[in-house]
């Protein structure tokens, strides 16, 4: 027999075991059961990843088997990115979100949320301005989600909606649905933060707007005080929300629109590293805001009740977020 | 060493990834085509969840009576809620960074920078979902419905609008989906490849009859041999021959009386295999059979 042996092939034969090993270690830890592999394997895997490179290295000099290489350029990048992902579980991944992502994005966001504020405020003097020099705009702002509650209702109508208990039926529907509808809403109002900020800013002013033809109308009643408390038990929350939500879609708008130093693409990365775990916060903040809307108004009829609620949570996510903390260790 | 290796051509989708080890993986990015097989298939399979969760609440609701009506509905809230919301999110977290249709098509999604994975990343590459799927679909809505003739071209001016978002990764060569651009993130290709057998090996051990002359297996480059790879595992019996009859003719080969074409062709490889990887190891790589170096 001729020295047919390539070396390419010894080469394999040698390496070979080694592959399959990582392989098969790769695949089970893939799976999900990380638990099934012992200590001594998942500290293998480092090891016979790196071997796995520099056969593959090897390869691309040496063999001119295409599907060898291609196997182990298939077998080093699923081991690359096993080996240098991230390999936090759950838990581990909502604890860091909880105590450092959340509110650090927030306050990393402290002048889009300004800005958001700004545009709710100023929207919503706007309506009331409106709306109380001429009744006529009420229709025009409010569109079809005013329910009834319009300036030819009776004030007694208007009194009612607001200590509506709906005979205390239904309120958890009520609120998953309020909750589920809301956090729609503000992923799409972030997501169009993207479109250069003015969706976004246009959606912050409807809001306003509905907010200050609201208190208008109810205002021209003598029923301000009471519209209030049903307004601030929930909204303290929610209209925080979608203010940081708005926030959040303002950060990535601008740093497309204007990414100064950075290419457009590092730009928009960083901006929605910060605007990724906001929007994410926004999301918990709502599930919230839902149970205050949809069971807490509904339990609670006294006004003092429902400000003191309102003002307590507001409290509680001003602190949260803005509370000056010790900076992360490694940061 | 971006690009790759000068010797080896890269394509139009090849990107490089070099690790800290420094070699250089070369991830393929994934073609439009196959991220929207891809979203089509888990487009899919949530479709088909949603209404099995449908069925399955109904079944319940009628069993239950009235009362248990409302938990219900609120199940199927959440459901839906969690289904449209995290089915990408929850899949993209895992190791495998894909989805059921990313996995099928062989994809997974990866930080451009090569670096780890993070969750605000898949967060928001799938909330962009909403610009980029949502809002065509109710633009298509309301236009479709909408009467008069006003609200038909605002309709359409809408959908002109957020048909750019939809469309978004047909007009970049890193084919980048709006939530992928705002991400810092892409979808290459990783497919579970298998190690084939060597084909040298089987042949060097069995087909010594055939003795090619230096000039012979002199006739063809790199590029002839992974084409007659391909052939070789391929078995494709009508191929073989054709190939074998071409590669006669050019070499001045003459098959013996029982010359079984896979065996000629196995023996050539693997002498051809063994002249080019020989060269290989003193630094002459032909490219392919023009390649006279």
């Amino acid at each position: 027999m001729k020295d047919l042996q390539l070396k390419s092939h010894r080469f394999r034969a040698e390496r070979e075991a080694d592959w399959r090993r990582l392989e098969g270690l790769l695949t089970r830890a893939e799976g999900g059961r990380l638990r099934g592999l012992t200590d001594e394997e998942l500290l293998e895997i480092p090891v016979l990843y790196r071997a796995c490179l520099s056969s593959l290295s090897v390869a691309r000099a040496t063999s001119l088997d295409a599907n060898l290489i291609a196997y182990l350029e298939g077998l080093a990048t699923r081991a690359y990115f096993f080996v240098y992902g991230a390999r936090t579980n759950l838990f581990e991944r909502l604890r860091a979100f909880f105590r450092h992502h959340w509110p650090a994005a927030a306050q990393g966001l402290w002048r889009e949320t300004l800005a958001a504020v700004i545009i709710l405020l100023a929207a919503a003097i706007v309506g009331y301005v409106l709306v109380g020099a001429d009744p006529d705009w009420y229709g025009s702002i409010m569109g079809g989600m005013g329910q009834g509650r319009d300036p030819t209702a009776s004030t007694a109508y208007l009194h009612k909606v607001l200590y509506d208990d709906h005979g205390g039926q239904g309120l958890a529907t009520f609120a998953v649905y309020l909750f589920t509808h809301n956090a729609q809403v503000s992923i799409l109002a972030f997501a169009l933060g993207f479109a250069f900020c003015l969706p976004t800013a246009l959606l912050a002013a409807q809001n306003g707007l509905t907010l200050g033809a609201l208190m208008a109308l109810y205002v021209s009643r003598g029923l301000g005080v009471e519209l209030g408390g049903w307004l601030i038990i929930h909204g303290a929350t929610e209209l925080f929300a979608s203010v940081l939500g708005a926030a959040a879609g303002f950060r990535i708008g601008w740093s497309v629109l204007f990414p100064g130093g950075r290419s457009r693409l590092d730009a928009a990365r960083d901006a929605a590293r910060v605007s990724g775990a906001a929007m994410a916060g926004v999301v918990v903040m709502l599930i919230f805001a839902g149970l205050l809307e949809g069971i807490g108004r509904q339990l609670i009829q006294i006004d003092g009740a429902r400000y003191a609620i309102g003002a307590a949570m507001l409290t509680l996510w001003l602190v949260y977020f803005y509370l000056p903390r010790r900076s992360r260790a490694g940061k | 060493m971006t690009g790759g290796n000068p010797e080896m051509p890269a394509s139009m989708m090849t990107r490089s990834l070099i690790t800290p080890e420094g070699v250089d993986l070369r991830l393929t990015l994934a073609s439009a085509g196959e991220r929207g097989a891809a979203f089509l298939v888990d487009c899919l399979v949530i479709l088909a969840t949603l209404v099995g969760l449908t069925i399955l609440i109904a079944w319940a609701f009628s069993a239950t009576g009235t009362n248990g009506g409302e938990t219900l509905l609120m199940l199927w809230l959440v459901g839906a809620f969690v289904l449209r919301n995290g089915y990408f999110l929850l899949f993209e977290l895992t190791p495998r960074a894909a989805t059921p249709g990313k996995r099928a098509l062989g994809l997974r999604v990866v930080a451009r920078d090569g670096g780890r994975l993070t969750s605000e990343a898949v967060f928001t590459r799938n909330a962009m979902r909403e610009i980029e799927i949502f809002l065509p679909l109710v633009f298509l809505a309301a236009s479709s419905a909408a009467g008069e003739q006003v609200d038909a071209i605002m309709g359409l001016l809408a959908l002109t609008w957020s048909g750019i978002f939809l469309l978004f990764p047909l007009f970049n060569r890193d084919r980048l989906r709006v939530g992928d651009f705002v991400a810092g993130t892409w979808v290459v290709k990783a497919p579970r490849r298998r190690l084939a057998a060597d084909l040298a090996g089987e042949a060097a051990a069995r087909y010594h009859q055939f003795d090619f002359t230096p000039g012979q297996v002199a006739a063809y480059g790199v590029k002839e041999l992974q084409i007659l790879e391909e052939v070789l595992r391929g078995r494709d019996k009508r191929t073989l021959k054709d190939v074998a009859v071409r590669i006669r003719g050019k070499i001045g080969w003459i098959a013996q009386p029982y010359e079984n074409d896979a065996d000629f062709l196995s023996a050539y490889y693997a002498a051809l295999r063994a002249r080019l990887e020989h060269r290989l190891l003193f630094g002459h790589r032909r490219k392919d059979k023009f390649d006279a170096a």
